[in-house]
């Protein structure tokens, strides 16, 4: 950490380190950030925007920004922010990383902040004619000023950019998404295969996709503003509800974090049980992005075989936790109750059903020479771009990107099992699909060795203790989990002020699918309408968790 | 084996002997008789078939189907066809009006009229013509042009994408139709249904013609099968890109003849395929089975053609229920680059075939 | 009288008075025996052929799916056409949070579709807001929109209880009076009329 304070503080002599935290914090004021970025992406090589959190310090606004070398797999993070609330304004970084386009939009939406020389600064989640932004600590929640409007967005064309000349003025220049004479194609917010609310506006020459602009927002529940006001243990129902087909994964995240803060020991078999329910959430996401993918080129079948194993994996949730989605299981130092007696039979059933039937899947879809067509060398991804979007997850891996947290930064007892990271190079849509596939057979793999490490355990605890009030120290924790779609992170502030049940100050969920969504329009250029369809199928994403 | 033109006769000899004077009268209500009949046969086939539609694809993805509504489900349909009778018919003010409630008549006509000219048993089919088959290819694209205009008058651009392939799409796959249909009428040496048939008595042109009917039999299922939008190759309706394509603005009735015209088009594809590849009413015989050949004899001769339209119509269904769907320009490429090329070389292999009298 | 769901006994239903005071209050005036009979035909065949509009927002809408597959399969009462463009379809099933960005949408789908139309809220979100109800911009609960026939509640419901809620649905639809009950017809809008600027 020291080695990496030296050399930055080389680069920017105006930048202050702090290595008391658990990554190095470097604190830098805006005018010098935009060159120390791009130092430090091709210097230091850190060239991974892991996470952009928008802060409101009450005094000042600005941001986080989490970077990580994906060589090497360190970390640091950065903070920049500015004094003046009224017209908060900083250097974007979009140039550097490219995925920091949408995230500064998000953070323009919650806080206000327009950053000088991003492309296109328009909101990202609420209406355009939303009146303030709702994560400032000062932001006024009347329904006067925001009622529930039932009329028509209007001006959806307008965007606007923040320009600096050489002098140091800054000037707001209007813009056009798409010109007057483009045929422009609305794709949602209702329709059948976004998968959920999302809208696309696709500007057409015949059948071939010019342009796409993504317009989030339609299932945007405000869930970072709601855990500002609840306690700790009450925000864990919350993870489940953003990407539903890794509640799972996103729960053990944030109990990670604040595990990680609060300093509690978990149990191993608690740990192992997490474990498990992580990974059988994992089989069954596949599944259903199997089944998502193949009923969006038209194979209905596929989808409805996809669906029966999915419900063997419900009867094991069901059966434990007592609801087949949104099961509300994990919990800070460990599980909410034991497992069922039967759990680990169920388990080994499931792992050998499911085995079998992934053969058929192949046989019936895979080698399919329609399916083939349709998907090979459709909505290439280069591996310089998947890192330069921070695409994660099997997107990212199908690309060649080496990006499984379980093995980069290995969390809950992943570095005690057996498994192989899945890469693929082509980057193209079959190779999304198949690294699915392919997960999906390692999971099975984990799951048989956690089988036998269960059963081998000795005594029935499946919780630490804990105390009744969770009390956090001040501090800040970041922490990533290998979610269904990709690395899930997970951000918490705590201060001292909110009695008697301390309150986060902040908590911002780093989704996967945020990321994803970014290279729609980058993945979907130069193709045909269909192909739009068949590339964000199998860049597999989950709206409610990009628009939280 | 029954000729229904005994029937047909003694109805015409007793409407005659009533009223010998006015022939025109005899004409007319034989019109009529006959025109019911086909409506009547029509909405039947069509319920049939889309009951027929959800229990396969139910089967193949290990479901079970409609089973709730009357025993086992036999009454869904009629639940179906009253819900969509009473549904509200959407007036939408931007739309051509004429044309948009113009266009589910032309698709319904066209595929009422081809209807009419299946061969249902011996003598047993509305008119023969000499050119019965040339008639039923052109009728058929009638069709095409319902498809346009509902996506054109609707208004709408998910409409009109629809519209578009499916105007590309079939056009350019009733080509292969044709020369599909055409390789038989060069076997068989008549474009009249009726002697297509009776041509196949003693074996049915699938197995008679030799490697060129084979394969004509091949393109006539993938052809057949783009023509009729269906499988895969439902490009102009696919639901998950157009939502519901062509017919995305329609409802109540109007949606209802879609419907119902694209489950009918199915029947008179599988119909035609078992006409010219499958010997359409005639028996199975085997040459030098006598005994066999006379317990086949004793089927009636439209329970054969429904059998075999019906087998059809299953390969069809399965076709569908496995198969991805296909792009534009793939769809296209495999017409224009591989299907039309091979059906014309079929074509003339099969006119040497037939000169050198090489088939059986 | 009581209104026939096959193979569930009326005391398998929970909130028979609601129906029951449904049918008391329609059956009121008595019927004509030609309308009355009438009126059940076509209820019979709406009740059985409801064919869902497909809006999923959020979980619920994966256990739609599951509804829709093997094991639970709502194909057995007819209920699997699903239908993509609002016309065609019978009911919106509303599957998820509704927020303030997506209310016009879910209304303006909700005017498109075609008489008769059902509104099912499926899952805590749809019914009151749910989990979210304290947010900013989650609208609490779609009836403040569109007006609902039934609610299923759950965090997402199981697909038994959207079985249930279906049957609920048919309940209802099997008492209405389609001949001068509930079709009234609306009063003709000009101004309204008027085709959009494309």
């Amino acid at each position: 950490m020291d080695e990496l304070k030296d050399k930055i503080l080389a680069l920017c002599p105006q930048a202050v380190a702090d290595t008391s935290g658990e990554l190095l914090l470097v604190t830098v004021p805006d005018a010098a950030w935009h060159a120390l970025a791009v130092a430090l992406k091709e210097q230091l090589g850190f060239d991974y925007l892991t996470a952009l959190v928008g802060m409101d310090w009450k005094t000042s606004l600005g941001c986080y920004y989490y970077l990580t070398n994906s060589a090497t797999q360190e970390m640091l993070h950065v903070r920049v922010e500015t004094a003046d609330r009224k017209q908060p304004v900083l250097h974007s970084v979009a140039d550097v990383w490219s995925v920091a386009n949408f995230q500064e939009r998000e953070v323009y939406d919650f806080y206000g902040i327009a950053f000088i020389g991003h492309p296109d600064m328009r909101r990202f989640f609420l209406r355009n004619d939303w009146v303030g932004h709702p994560l400032r600590k000062d932001y006024d929640t009347s329904d006067e000023l925001n009622p529930l409007r039932l009329t028509d967005e209007q001006n959806e064309d307008d965007t606007q950019r923040w320009v600096e000349d050489e002098k140091g003025r800054v000037t707001v220049v209007k813009d056009k998404v798409f010109a007057d004479d483009e045929y422009v194609i609305n794709v949602g917010p209702q329709h059948p295969s976004t998968h959920g609310v999302m809208r696309y506006r696709v500007s057409l020459d015949g059948e071939v996709v010019k342009k796409v602009d993504v317009v989030s927002g339609y299932i945007h529940r405000g869930i970072e503003k709601l855990c500002e006001n609840l306690t700790y243990m009450q925000t864990l129902l919350y993870t489940e509800r953003m990407d539903y087909m890794s509640a799972m994964q996103n729960r053990h995240c944030l109990c990670l974090c604040l595990e990680k803060a609060l300093g509690i020991e978990v149990p191993r078999r608690a740990e192992l049980i997490r474990l498990m329910m992580d990974e059988l959430m994992r089989l069954s996401s596949h599944l259903l992005s199997y089944g998502c993918l193949t009923m969006d080129q038209g194979a209905t079948t596929a989808f409805f075989y996809g669906f029966r194993d999915r419900e063997l994996i419900y009867d094991i949730f069901d059966k434990t936790c007592g609801a087949r989605m949104s099961m509300s299981y994990h919990t800070i130092g460990g599980v909410v109750a034991d497992v069922h007696p039967d759990f680990v039979a169920d388990v080994r059933h499931a792992c050998d059903v499911i085995e079998k039937n992934l053969a058929e899947y192949h046989q019936l879809f895979t080698g399919n020479v329609i399916a083939r067509n349709r998907m090979v060398g459709v909505g290439l991804l280069s591996r310089e771009q998947a890192l330069d979007y921070a695409i994660t997850g099997p997107s990212g891996r199908a690309s060649g990107v080496s990006c499984d947290v379980r093995k980069k930064h290995p969390y809950s007892l992943y570095s005690e099992f057996e498994f192989d990271e899945v890469t693929r190079t082509e980057g193209d849509s079959m190779a999304r699909y198949m690294v699915r596939m392919d997960e999906m057979v390692q999971s099975i793999k984990i799951l048989r060795q956690a089988c036998d490490k269960l059963e081998a355990e000795e005594g029935n605890e499946y919780c630490a203790k804990v105390p009744k009030v969770i009390k956090l120290p001040e501090g800040h924790w970041y922490q990533q989990v290998e979610a269904s779609r990709g690395a899930f992170g997970v951000y918490v502030e705590a201060d001292q002020e909110s009695k008697p049940f301390q309150k986060p100050y902040r908590m911002h969920f780093q989704s996967p699918c945020f990321n994803l969504v970014g290279v729609v329009d980058l993945t979907c250029r130069d193709n045909l309408v269909a192909d739009l369809i068949t590339i964000t199928a199998s860049i597999d994403f989950v709206i409610p968790d990009i628009d939280r | 084996m029954f000729d229904l033109t005994i029937v047909t006769n003694w109805v015409h000899g007793l409407l005659t002997g009533w009223m010998p004077s006015m022939p025109w009268l005899v004409t007319t209500i034989e019109c009529v008789l006959v025109g019911l009949f086909l409506l009547v046969a029509y909405s039947v086939i069509a319920m049939i078939y889309i009951m027929y539609e959800r229990w396969v694809c139910a089967w193949i993805q290990c479901r079970l189907g409609p089973n709730r509504v009357g025993p086992k489900g036999t009454l869904q349909i009629f639940a179906d066809v009253i819900k969509i009778l009473q549904k509200e018919i959407i007036r939408l003010w931007s739309t051509d009006k004429f044309l948009f409630f113009l266009a589910p008549f032309l698709v319904v006509t066209a595929s009422v009229l081809t209807f009419a000219c299946l061969p249902w048993g011996k003598g047993f089919q509305i008119i023969d013509f000499n050119i019965g088959v040339f008639f039923i290819v052109a009728v058929s694209g009638i069709g095409v042009l319902g498809v346009l205009l509902a996506g054109w008058s609707s208004n709408s651009k998910y409409s009109l994408l629809g519209a578009m392939r499916s105007g590309a799409q079939m056009i350019s796959y009733e080509l292969s139709v044709g020369f599909s249909v055409l390789t038989i009428v060069c076997l068989a040496g008549t474009m009249s249904i009726t002697g297509i048939v009776e041509a196949q008595a003693d074996g049915w042109f699938l197995f008679k013609g030799h490697l060129p009917a084979l394969l004509a039999f091949i393109i006539y299922i993938i052809a057949a099968n783009a023509e009729n939008n269906r499988g895969p190759f439902d490009l102009p309706e696919a639901e998950h890109e157009l939502t519901a394509g062509y017919h995305t603005e329609y409802s109540g009735i109007h949606y209802g003849l879609f419907y119902l015209a694209e489950y009918l088009n199915l029947f008179v594809v599988s119909g035609i395929a078992a006409l010219l590849f499958l010997g359409g009413w005639m028996p199975l015989h085997v040459p030098g089975w006598e005994g066999f050949n006379t317990v086949m004899d004793y089927i009636p001769s439209t329970l054969w053609f429904l059998g075999k339209a019906f087998f059809m119509t299953f390969v069809f269904m399965w076709i569908r229920w496995s198969f991805p769907r296909v792009r534009i320009d793939q769809l296209l490429a495999l017409e224009w680059r591989y299907l039309m090329p091979i059906g014309l070389v079929n074509l003339v292999v099969m006119a040497v075939v037939v000169t050198q009298g090489w088939h059986f | 009288m009581e209104v026939k769901i096959k193979s569930m006994k009326h005391e398998d239903f929970k909130d028979n008075e609601y129906i029951d005071g449904l049918v008391e209050q329609l059956r009121a005036g008595g019927t004509n025996i030609v309308v009355g009979k009438l009126d059940q035909l076509i209820n019979w065949g709406i009740s059985n052929s409801l064919w869902p509009f497909c809006f999923g927002t959020s979980c619920c809408a994966i256990e739609f799916m599951c509804l829709g597959a093997a094991r639970y399969d709502m194909a057995r009462f007819g209920f699997e056409v699903a239908r993509n463009s609002p016309r065609q379809a019978d009911y919106i099933m509303c599957q998820g949070t509704i927020t303030y960005r997506m209310a016009p949408v879910l209304k303006r789908l909700y005017e498109q579709m075609a008489e008769p139309k059902y509104v099912i809220a499926c899952g805590g979100c749809a019914v009151s807001g749910g989990p979210f109800k304290n947010s900013y911009c989650v609208v609490k609960g779609i009836d403040e929109i569109i007006p609902v026939d039934v609610y299923v509640p759950g965090c997402p419901p199981r697909p038994e209880a959207f079985f249930y809620g279906l049957m609920q649905l048919q309940r209802k639809i099997k008492v209405q009076k389609y001949f001068g009950g509930v079709n009234r017809k609306e009063k003709f809008d000009e101004a309204l009329a008027q085709p959009e600027s494309m």
